[in-house]
């Protein structure tokens, strides 16, 4: 304290130099937007005392381009390569969501073969997704690229995959209103089967390096405790509701698509820490594979499309639908209005993302500067999402 | 389902105006609507009865309806030739627009919903106000500022109504129907089209 050993000073402090008592003066700085543990651009501005945050306001808008206003300005099945940048790391998931919230809008149904690939598709995408966030995880705990490379190595094979069946890795673009839109290329199915096959390995190697780590553990026990009630309160879906203990999964409590068929589990935390959101990732990519054995076995062949959907001239009857589902990050919805004419007339995405970040201030409050970062990193957003 | 909800509401907020509005989409999803006024007696109700406890407030979106017009076919009695005739007579009256908000409600303890509220303000002005329900669910502090962001309806009571998504000094609403984006297009380096011709009338 540089203020102690010369002559005490008169004039008011600057409103952002507050005196903290004791506790020395508190700092306010802005984390981001243009940072690498922020995942894309997003600011926090927190107040420090020392090194202990004793305040964080979220800070979005940086990737917004209004997606709601221009999918109303354009038909139905225009916005669905769109939702393909919503959350870039899951664009399966996101077709699944709005092509659901159509469908129950408009009354259509799905064919059988189309509902497995949907399950598919949407497992393997749950797979690379939760890989990827406990990859930058470990980066953000300074395990400084390996674990985050093993996950991507996994990942890419995935991503593979999705090329080969839709000409794209990442904006696949693949759900229509009613089914799917190609037909699975040949020997897509033993190659799916062969990386799902492979995948029970890298998990074990993953958990050997990870789950009883000295490091890992000191870093991520008790740290960004959420309370059971507040999560509900606060909306919060997803992995980070379930590793705060509760039971709510929407593939369980909707059985939206076949979901019902398959027999998995729902993990669920104790503790409500970084640790357990790490843990109950970890555990739900290993019922995903159960998933995805079951319905690699069972699907049947048959058509992709419903034969009395619409491509062209899709116009549903005046109404409204919120249409959900449980994406890799929390329930993902859409919202539609329909007045009988091509284009939606309002067209609403609830983001998980936004509003798994109610409760970052609450969480985040009384720790260090690198715990926040760890905290943040286990919410697991993508700001294309979050802004929209 | 949504008929034993109003009567248990208006068992126990006395005087609540509550409407069923019908959806006539196959899905289904008829919602209730609210009288601000009461709104957030209706949602701690929603939230704490032991019944229903909707506990988790999933989506709260803004929706704009602009005036309309509506014509209706009404039968007249006229007086012609001195004999009494029916004559049907288009009539047309202009129906107020307002703003709407929109909240999804389920219940993670009973794994039901969805129970859908939706607040109307009186016109859609720049100074609309409604309830906040973010005191009741938390899930409601960013979408409702979204929607004060969006549409430009304030809501009392909130914590920390500020803009979201857009930047603070940004003045309009772009999410209303009535919007006009601005026409300057300073930013397009190309300008071709349509927005040649509008970025040309803007500099003129």
């Amino acid at each position: 304290m540089t203020r102690a050993i010369t002559e005490p000073i008169d004039e008011e402090l600057p409103p952002s130099f507050t005196d903290g008592g004791d506790e020395g003066e508190l700092l306010e700085i802005a984390l981001g937007p243009h940072h690498p543990s922020t995942h894309g651009v997003f600011r926090m501005d927190v107040v420090l005392d020392g090194e202990r945050v004793v305040k964080l306001k979220p800070v979005f808008g940086y990737l917004h381009r209004n997606h709601e206003k221009i999918a109303e300005t354009a038909s139905y099945l225009s916005s669905m390569p769109y939702t393909d940048r919503l959350d870039y790391m899951c664009s399966l998931s996101n077709n699944w969501a709005y092509a659901l919230a159509v469908e129950k809008l408009a009354g259509l149904q799905i064919p059988e073969r189309a509902e497995y690939i949907r399950v598919i598709t949407a497992e393997l995408t749950r797979l690379q997704n939760h890989a990827g966030t406990i990859g930058f995880l470990t980066q953000e705990m300074g395990a400084s690229g390996t674990p985050l490379m093993y996950a991507f190595r996994e990942r890419e094979k995935i991503l593979d995959l999705f090329e080969s069946l839709t000409g794209s890795r990442m904006m696949c673009n693949y759900m229509r209103f009613g089914g799917c839109r190609v037909e699975l290329p040949p020997g897509w199915l033993e190659q799916t089967k062969k990386v799902v096959e492979a995948f029970p390995r890298f998990l074990d190697e993953y958990e050997r390096l990870l789950t009883g780590n000295e490091i890992f553990m000191a870093r991520a026990q008790g740290v960004g405790v959420l309370k059971k009630e507040l999560a509900i309160n606060a909306g919060v879906t997803g992995p980070m509701l379930r590793a705060s203990g509760v039971n709510y999964d929407i593939r369980k409590v909707d059985k939206y698509g076949i979901y019902e068929r398959f027999d998995f589990k729902i993990p669920l935390g104790e503790h409500g820490d970084v640790y357990d959101r790490y843990m109950i990732r970890m555990l739900e990519m290993r019922e995903s594979l159960k998933i995805l054995n079951q319905a690699l076995r069972d699907i049947p062949p048959g058509p992709i499309m419903d034969v009395k959907a619409k491509i062209r001239g899709f116009r549903p009857k005046p109404g409204e639908a919120y249409g959900r589902i449980e994406s890799p990050k929390g329930e993902l919805g859409f919202y539609l209005i329909s007045d009988g004419s091509p284009n939606p007339y309002r067209y609403r995405v609830r983001p998980p993302s936004l509003i798994n970040l109610t409760i970052l201030e609450d969480m985040c409050c009384g720790y260090n500067v690198a715990d926040t970062i760890v905290i943040f990193g286990t919410v697991d957003i993508v700001l294309g999402e979050v802004d929209r | 389902m949504l008929e034993k909800i109003k009567s248990d509401i208006e068992a126990a907020v006395p005087g609540c105006r509550l409407e069923i509005i019908p959806n006539g989409s196959p899905s289904g999803q008829h919602s209730l609507l609210v009288e601000p006024a009461r709104a957030v007696e209706v949602a701690k109700f929603l939230r704490d009865s032991p019944e229903l406890r909707l506990d988790y407030c999933s989506n709260v979106t803004g929706v704009d309806w602009l005036d309309t017009e509506i014509s209706e076919k009404v039968k007249v009695n006229t007086l012609v030739n001195g004999v009494e005739h029916e004559i049907e007579e288009i009539r047309k009256r202009q129906s107020p627009g307002y703003l709407e908000a929109v909240y999804h409600l389920y219940s993670m303890e009973k794994k039901d919903g969805p129970v859908i509220l939706r607040l109307r303000t009186e016109n859609r002005t720049d100074k609309v106000h409604l309830p906040s329900l973010t005191p009741v669910w938390r899930s409601a502090e960013f979408q409702e500022r979204e929607i004060f962001d969006l549409y430009g309806i304030i809501f009392d009571g909130h914590p920390d109504l500020r803009r979201i998504l857009m930047w603070d000094e940004f003045e309009d609403h772009p999410m209303r129907k009535d919007y006009v984006e601005p026409d300057d297009y300073e930013y397009e380096p190309t300008a071709h089209d349509d927005v040649l011709a509008k970025a040309k009338q803007h500099n003129a």
